[in-house]
């Protein structure tokens, strides 16, 4: 893959100050093999993400298991460390950072994850678990961090009373509403939402979308908002970057995305989604196979082996993320001149 | 696809009680649940985790372990009541007549054998006069038949090597080896990534209009039910709250806990700056409240000043053709007019 220098950073449609701007990042995990364990292949997890978020603005990160979003989440945190690129956080690259200025930079960064059963300390009261940011980082004596926690818990909805509950008292949502708690402690200007609602009912996860809805305008809180699921995507982002095997193959603002999806692997993925309407009768694209392994991932466009649409250049060589529309970015040969075959194909 | 009522049910679902005897105390998991199937029909069965969907399915199929028991109740499929067989006429029951894909096709695999033989073995345990080799034949037939490419390559493959979706068609497959009238198809795809699911989807649809067998689709997923089912019953904590014909559930849901699940899904191309939720949780299935078990969530109760609801359970009852529903806003306690209930009728009569 070539590195056209940085590669052009999709522009929100807010005018709001760039918050957060992930550069041609990579992740690539190693496999090893072999009684001595060398390195015979890579993961490439995350391969070249570049995105800004601006503040107050919830990006919705969608994508199916294995494409990389989660890891993208978590690289920006530095949960896992990425292999190349750069994590610009109001100013600072955090890629750069160690120790004490990490540490200072990361208050500012939280993260929500998926599973709320496995996310909180079985044996700590959730009290505890919640403090443990503030602890951390120095924060109030022990009556004052008490204090924070229960006003924590009153801001997502919960009782004085649950603070010193143990997990297991709590229900899926109840848990979700407590790592959100934990989250927003330290007062971050940014969270990764990794699939918060996934793991929870229908009637519960709209108990918490609207929570995060409510709690983004109180604190003036930027979201990345991971998850497969695109109903809930399109209720709660501004923007939108669909993933497909480690790439960003469409980013556009909501409806723009939503009202005109331009990459096949976005026409697809809409089109598989069930629309709870019996009488909406759509056609839908569906499509061969299964998502190939990020170990080995296809040359040239890596969704062509399964893409309706796949020219003869799509296997041979990569689209770049091309600016097709304001704000609204595609990777696809369809959208891009090309040698071989005349641009036959339009938008819809 | 309407449903004939002049029509024999498939299977007939009377008053089925399953509980739980735990150290606790008697979890209702399913709690005086009717329902009926007819030949060919898709049922979607819908309900939040612990509404004693699976444990329904688990029940027609007399999968249930300690403590879990069925208390009371009847199952009738084709003449017989399922509860009265004996274990081993039972077995001839399962896979034969009635088969069953669960959730996580990968575990429900055995992982030392290759799938071929897996899928060889159900054929003939129930047909010992055929040979192996015929049987693998039928095999490979069927996994063609559910979409698995390289058919004859892939049924020496191992689970392992299977993708989730692979392994959804190869459970599939295994159901219908022996062609049964009824598939139980418990949260099909709910472990499977949206195109996945558009497959598998697909494929049900095509075989069930292809073999004519009826469908049990066990599902959370709203979406879901309105692509496939023919008829939706609605089950919260262990009750069946709704029933209706798809299209008349959607444009026309009647329980207050069914319009709160419909209007709780944010749905593609709609969006709304907040969604309507559903206040608290799912109540304890050990301690139910006394009456309607959806009463302490129901904003409905409070806005008609519905006492009742907290003291008395209302019946499920027929209100339209084909649309039942069990709610006191429906519901006269002597007269059994209830002030909502004309409104739906009238409602439901001028659609038709």
């Amino acid at each position: 893959m070539a590195n056209e220098a940085v590669s052009p950073n999709p522009i929100s449609a807010k005018n709001g100050r760039v918050l957060l701007e992930v550069r041609n990042l990579v992740k690539y995990f190693p496999v090893r093999g072999g009684i001595f364990r060398h390195v015979v292949a890579w993961v490439k997890a995350v391969d070249d993400v570049s995105f800004t978020i601006h503040e107050g603005e919830t990006l919705g990160l969608v994508g199916e298991s294995g494409c990389g979003k989660t890891t993208v989440g978590q690289a920006i945190l530095r949960l896992t460390e990425p292999t190349r690129g750069q994590v610009i956080f109001d100013g600072q690259d955090l890629l750069k950072l160690k120790g004490e200025a990490l540490k200072r930079a990361r208050r500012n960064l939280q993260i929500v994850f998926q599973d709320p059963y496995g996310s909180l300390d079985p044996r700590l009261p959730i009290e505890e678990s919640i403090a443990e940011g503030l602890h951390i980082h120095g924060i109030g004596t022990p009556a004052e961090r008490f204090e924070i926690v229960l006003e924590m818990l009153r801001k997502v909805g919960m009782e004085d009373y649950h603070a010193m509950r143990y997990p297991h008292e709590f229900s899926g949502g109840q848990r979700q509403r407590i790592g959100i708690a934990r989250a927003l402690v330290l007062r971050p200007k940014f969270l990764v939402l990794d699939e918060p609602v996934s793991a929870l009912d229908v009637s519960i996860q709209a108990q918490v979308l609207n929570l995060l809805r409510d709690l983004q305008r109180e604190f003036g809180l930027t979201y990345l908002f991971i998850a497969h699921n695109l109903g809930v995507v399109e209720h709660i982002s501004d923007r939108v970057a669909v993933m497909y095997l480690g790439k960003i193959v469409e980013v556009a603002p909501r409806d723009v995305l939503f009202g005109n999806p331009m990459h096949p692997y976005t026409q697809a993925l809409m089109s598989a989604i069930p629309i709870p309407d019996p009488t909406v009768k759509r056609q839908r694209i569906i499509l061969k196979g299964d998502v190939p392994s990020p170990l080995n991932p296809p040359a040239g466009c890596r969704f062509h082996p399964r893409c309706p649409m796949a020219m003869g250049i799509c296997a041979r060589q990569e689209p770049e993320l091309r600016e097709v529309a304001p704000g609204h970015f595609v990777h696809c040969w369809l959208y891009q001149p090309h040698e071989a075959e005349p641009v036959t194909a339009q938008t819809d | 696809m309407s449903v004939n009522d002049d029509s024999q049910p498939l299977l007939d679902v009377r008053d089925l009680k399953t509980y739980f005897f735990t150290e606790d105390g008697v979890v209702k998991a399913v709690d005086g649940v009717s329902f009926r199937v007819y030949p060919g029909e898709v049922l979607g069965l819908v309900g939040e985790s612990g509404c004693g969907k699976s444990v329904t399915s688990l029940s027609i199929l007399r999968l249930l372990d300690a403590p879990g028991k069925i208390v009371g109740g009847e199952i009738w499929f084709e003449g017989r009541d399922l509860l009265r067989l004996s274990e081993h006429e039972m077995t001839q029951v399962r896979g034969n007549q009635i088969s069953m894909v669960f959730q996580q096709p990968v575990t429900s695999l055995n992982p030392v054998f290759n799938i071929g033989s897996q899928i060889a073995e159900v054929i003939m345990i129930h047909n010992p006069n055929v040979k192996k080799a015929e049987a693998w034949r039928e095999a490979v037939n069927l996994l063609r038949l559910v979409g698995v490419p390289d058919p004859e390559r892939r049924a020496y493959a191992y689970p392992h090597e299977l993708s989730g979706g692979q392994a959804q068609r190869v459970m599939i497959a295994m159901a219908l080896a022996l062609r049964p009238k009824l598939l139980i198809a418990d949260e099909p795809t709910t472990a499977l990534d949206v195109t996945i699911q558009a497959q598998i989807l697909d494929l049900l649809r095509g075989l069930r209009s292809q073999f004519n067998t009826a469908v049990v689709l066990i599902t959370h997923d709203l979406g879901v039910v309105a692509e496939m089912a023919d008829r939706v019953a609605v089950m919260y904590a262990g009750k069946i709250v709704e029933e209706a014909g798809v299209q008349e559930l959607f444009a026309n849901p009647l329980h207050p806990y069914t319009r709160g699940l419909i209007a709780s899904v944010p749905v593609l191309g709609r969006v709304r700056d907040y969604l309507e939720t559903i206040p608290g949780n799912v109540p304890n299935l050990i301690d139910l409240p006394p009456g309607c078990r959806f009463a302490p969530r129901c904003q409905a109760r409070l806005d008609y000043q519905l006492d009742i609801c907290t003291q008395e359970e209302p019946d499920l009852i027929e209100i339209a053709p084909g649309h039942k529903v069990r709610c006191w806003l429906y519901q006269d306690r002597e007269m059994h007019t209830a002030p909502l209930r004309q409104m739906a009728q009238a409602k439901s009569s001028v659609r038709d």
